[in-house]
């Protein structure tokens, strides 16, 4: 196919299928990558869709998306971080389902961790899996079954509070929630988070003990960490996003914060907030701007609902900007991503519904590579790599630098960046001076450039001396410490949350009335699919994911030396291999209701028995059977969200393993 | 004559192999094929307490190592053709490729695996320590790649003031078999039991 019928076909169906269902039948599909930046695909698709009537906007993401919501209930905010310098002055670090080794969550972080570790912290790693991380930096780890997380922080808060290691002059000024006397009017004593500790209402007292026959982390080690914890001082509990990616994800984040503040580690310099824990101090302006007429936005996560009954869904879903939407989603737009079909939850559900031509009737994806997701797209687009474009790299997520994203090399063959294509796309529909507003994608990047300078940041080296040093550092006297303004000047700097403290209880998801799925105070709740769940007599194992090494979520995936250098594995304990007849190496197959995959086997100690592991990421290879011979975890992962955020699950899942 | 030698941090690895995929990039190798290598280590049991709560003793660790450009190398001794060679000035151990035959005797021969024989040329080939590199001022890729700045390099007598004479761990060779040249700061779990 040419471009120029290329083109034709996308300007066409676009316009076709904006008319006869209405702009919200539109999509600009999740992804991360290419996408971010000052004009990356999926930028470039919505300002194309919004010059022309407009697209199903969509709220949060898949990285943090139950603490994304769950943590501005505590906080007001998600920017509950502090810059990991502030880790340098910490005595005691616990690094809760967080593995920076591996997936990095930036790049400086671990050079401070290591000095941190130098400077004399003690670090505790709590994780399933004996990561690297805990190889490189942990004093001890802590095994645990996944989704009983909060089991064991109840448990540590029973501790810390009835041995009074609690900080009762923090809680009373900064919290609501605590005990009794702060509560918010018209809430009962016995809703306080005391109360439910020491097991006042529901007749269960959250001991260790309790917790041990749930997290299986005997109760003397967790009497030890929580009082070492408490008394350590500053002590910074550092969450990772993992063990939210979870049925209930949004009580492990909201049960980290918690744990902060018992002990009065918020606002100091060496302790941490907890929670989602984002931070930023350093930005830049991105001038590739457009407006959106249409205001409706669902969950990130629930496309694959709006696709097959979008018109159903109402607030309890998510939905946002408008009561009922008018129309399904009937053309999605993929840029550079691989959400459509690899890294969403559920492939074999996906694939028949996007199977179906009556449901999504045109999809367009770009992409370097033949990914799982470009072999559903009506329109597949070749784009262009980083450098054959002109950009500004920013940082995920935290750090403070940006990257001059310079062209080195004009397009190879017919590849073309998507600014270009969609610049020609708003031709054909005679928006394209709205479009590009007579600008080069190196014009955004000197706007950028000149603009940040200007209004953001006086130390901003010129276009010129920019290109020239390729790295810009944002510089900073001192570390961020999270809620510092706050916890030192409360009077002037309330909190961002409705009563302007940090809202241990919270009265709006009180009011929500949804208490045993979407309690008010964080709390264990037994996970479907947990280790609680009885469907575990037929899939006895809890299966959890990881961000691999070797991998950026599904891109290197298809790179021969990446898979040399940690190939695609399950980890399975000596003990659940045993009872199978599993020897490592050996072919296995993993299964549930909802699929199943072949796959090497790994039988490893740094596992918790229990539970076996797969890399994220791995690209879905059907045989001529169906059956996925790579190790794509998605085909035994589910589509339901989590209750509060409508977020993904995707840690959360029974399956049993048996000898391929 | 000034030997040189790589210093590890073994204590600071967390396994990435970024230093062992440098090493393919600048050496063009194939899978398969591994100048430097990064090695595994993982043992433990798991004990289920009557109270249900699970305790364990797992230890773990990662070791990475290329040639180690020994004081008594078994690979120069080991080649029927004189394919190898140490150098006199700075002891750095290379196979000429023009005059390797593939025997393959140095690959059996090196404690460390370090030689490497690539199926394709009928040749064995090994770390140079990027001595092309060296003489332009730079390092060798290994050591300018790790993200944890877990690896140096230079005469072994300086490395060895620095860091000691730990030339040996868990799992590795007895260093008395080839004196190598690599000074080791342990692991937690890889320290010999003396």
């Amino acid at each position: 196919m040419s471009w120029d019928e290329a083109i034709d076909t996308i300007a066409a169906e676009v316009k076709r299928i904006g008319e006869q269902y209405g702009p919200e039948s539109r999509y600009v599909n999740y992804a991360s990558g290419q996408s971010w930046g000052l004009h990356g695909g999926k930028n470039a698709a919505r300002k194309l869709l919004a010059l022309t009537g407009g697209y199903l906007n969509y709220r949060n993401d898949y990285s943090s998306g139950a603490g994304n919501v769950a943590t501005p209930y505590t906080y007001g905010t998600n920017n509950s971080g502090s810059s990991f310098d502030s880790l340098l002055h910490s005595k005691y670090i616990i690094l809760w389902g967080q593995n920076p080794s591996e997936m990095i969550f930036s790049t400086p972080y671990r050079e401070y961790l290591m000095q941190a570790k130098k400077n004399g912290a003690k670090i505790i790693v709590i994780d399933p899996r004996y990561t690297d991380t805990a190889i490189a930096f942990a004093d001890e780890w802590i095994p645990i079954l996944p989704t009983t997380d909060n089991a064991m922080m109840d448990a540590m808060g029973y501790v810390i509070v009835t041995e009074n290691l609690h900080d009762q002059a923090f809680l009373d000024q900064y919290c609501i929630g605590f005990d009794g006397n702060h509560l918010p009017k018209g809430v009962l004593k016995e809703e306080s988070i005391k109360s439910y500790l020491l097991g006042e209402k529901d007749g269960v007292v959250k001991t260790p003990e309790w917790a041990e026959k749930i997290c299986r982390v005997p109760a003397e080690k967790i009497r030890e960490i929580a009082r070492e914890y408490a008394k350590a001082k500053p002590a910074a509990l550092i969450q990772g996003w993992a063990a939210q990616r979870q049925a209930y994800g949004e009580q492990f984040m909201r049960g980290g914060a918690q744990l902060a503040c018992l002990t009065g580690n918020v606002g100091k310099l060496g302790g941490w907030a907890a929670g989602t824990g984002y931070w930023s101090r350093s930005d830049i302006v991105y001038p590739f701007s457009y407006d959106n007429p249409i205001k409706a936005s669902i969950p990130c996560f629930l496309w694959t609902k709006a696709v097959e009954q979008g018109t159903e869904m109402t607030v309890e879903d998510g939905l946002q900007g408008t009561d009922k939407l008018s129309t399904n989603i009937k053309c999605i737009f993929n840029m550079a991503g691989n959400m459509l079909i690899n890294q969403h939850s559920d492939i074999n559900k996906t694939i028949k519904l996007l199977e179906d031509e009556s449901k999504v009737e045109f999809i367009v994806v770009s992409d370097l590579f033949m990914t799982p997701s470009a072999k559903f797209a009506d329109i597949l687009l070749p784009g262009t790599t980083f450098f054959e474009r002109y950009d500004i790299g920013v940082p995920w997520c935290f750090g403070d630098y940006v990257v001059f994203g310079d062209k080195t090399i004009d397009p190879l063959y017919e590849c073309r960046d998507e600014y270009d294509v969609f610049a020609e796309l708003a031709g054909k529909l005679g928006v394209k001076e709205k479009f590009t507003e007579g600008k080069t994608t190196l014009d955004l990047v000197r706007e950028s450039v000149e603009r940040t300078k200007k209004e953001l940041d006086p130390n901003f080296p010129t276009f010129e001396e920019f290109r020239k040093m390729g790295v810009y550092h944002f510089k900073f006297d001192a570390p961020l410490v999270g809620f510092k303004e706050q916890i030192d000047d409360l009077q002037n700097h309330p909190f961002e949350t409705p009563s302007g403290k940090i809202e241990l209880f919270s009265k709006a998801l009180w009011d929500m009335n949804r208490h045993d799925e979407i309690p008010a105070i964080a709390k264990y709740i037994p996970s479907w699919e947990g280790p609680e769940d009885p469907l575990n007599e037929k899939f006895p194992l809890q299966l959890i994911s990881w961000h691999y090494k070797r991998r950026c979520h599904s891109t290197y995936d298809n790179q021969p030396w990446l898979e040399e250098v940690a190939k695609q594995e399950i980890w399975i304990n000596p003990k659940d291999a045993e009872k199978r007849g599993i020897s490592d190496g050996d072919r296995v197959q993993v299964m549930n209701d909802r699929g199943s995959l072949n796959i090497f086997v790994k039988v490893t100690p740094r596992i918790i028995p229990g539970v076996v592991g797969i890399p994220q990421g791995a690209w879905y290879t059907p045989d001529k059977a169906g059956l996925d011979q790579r190790g794509s975890i998605n085909v035994l992962t589910s589509q339901r969200p989590t209750p509060l955020a409508k977020a993904n699950p995707q840690l959360t899942n029974l399956v049993e393993v048996k000898k391929a | 004559m000034v030997q040189l030698g790589f210093y590890i941090n073994q204590s600071l690895c967390t396994g990435c192999k970024a230093c062992s995929v440098s090493c393919k990039d600048k050496n063009n190798l194939h899978v398969g094929i591994n100048f430097r290598r990064v090695y595994s280590f993982e043992e433990g049991n798991f004990i289920q307490q009557p109270s249900s709560g699970i305790v364990q003793n797992v230890k773990a660790f990662y070791f990475s190592i290329a040639c180690n450009h020994c004081a008594q190398p078994k690979c120069t001794q080991s080649c029927p053709v004189g394919a190898i060679s140490k150098d006199k000035d700075n002891g750095v151990v290379t196979i000429d490729q023009e005059v390797c035959q593939g025997t393959q005797l140095c690959v059996k021969a090196c404690p460390y695996g370090a030689p490497q024989y690539n199926k394709k040329v009928f040749k064995s080939d090994k770390c140079d320590f990027c001595i092309d590199l060296q003489e332009k001022g730079e390092e060798p890729v290994c050591v300018s790649t790790c993200p944890m700045r877990a690896i140096e390099y230079g005469p072994i007598r300086e490395l060895r003031k620095k860091y000691g004479n730990v030339s040996q761990i868990k799992g590795m060779p007895s260093d008395s078999l080839t004196h190598p040249n690599i000074v080791i700061t342990p692991h937690r779990d890889a320290k010999m039991i003396q």
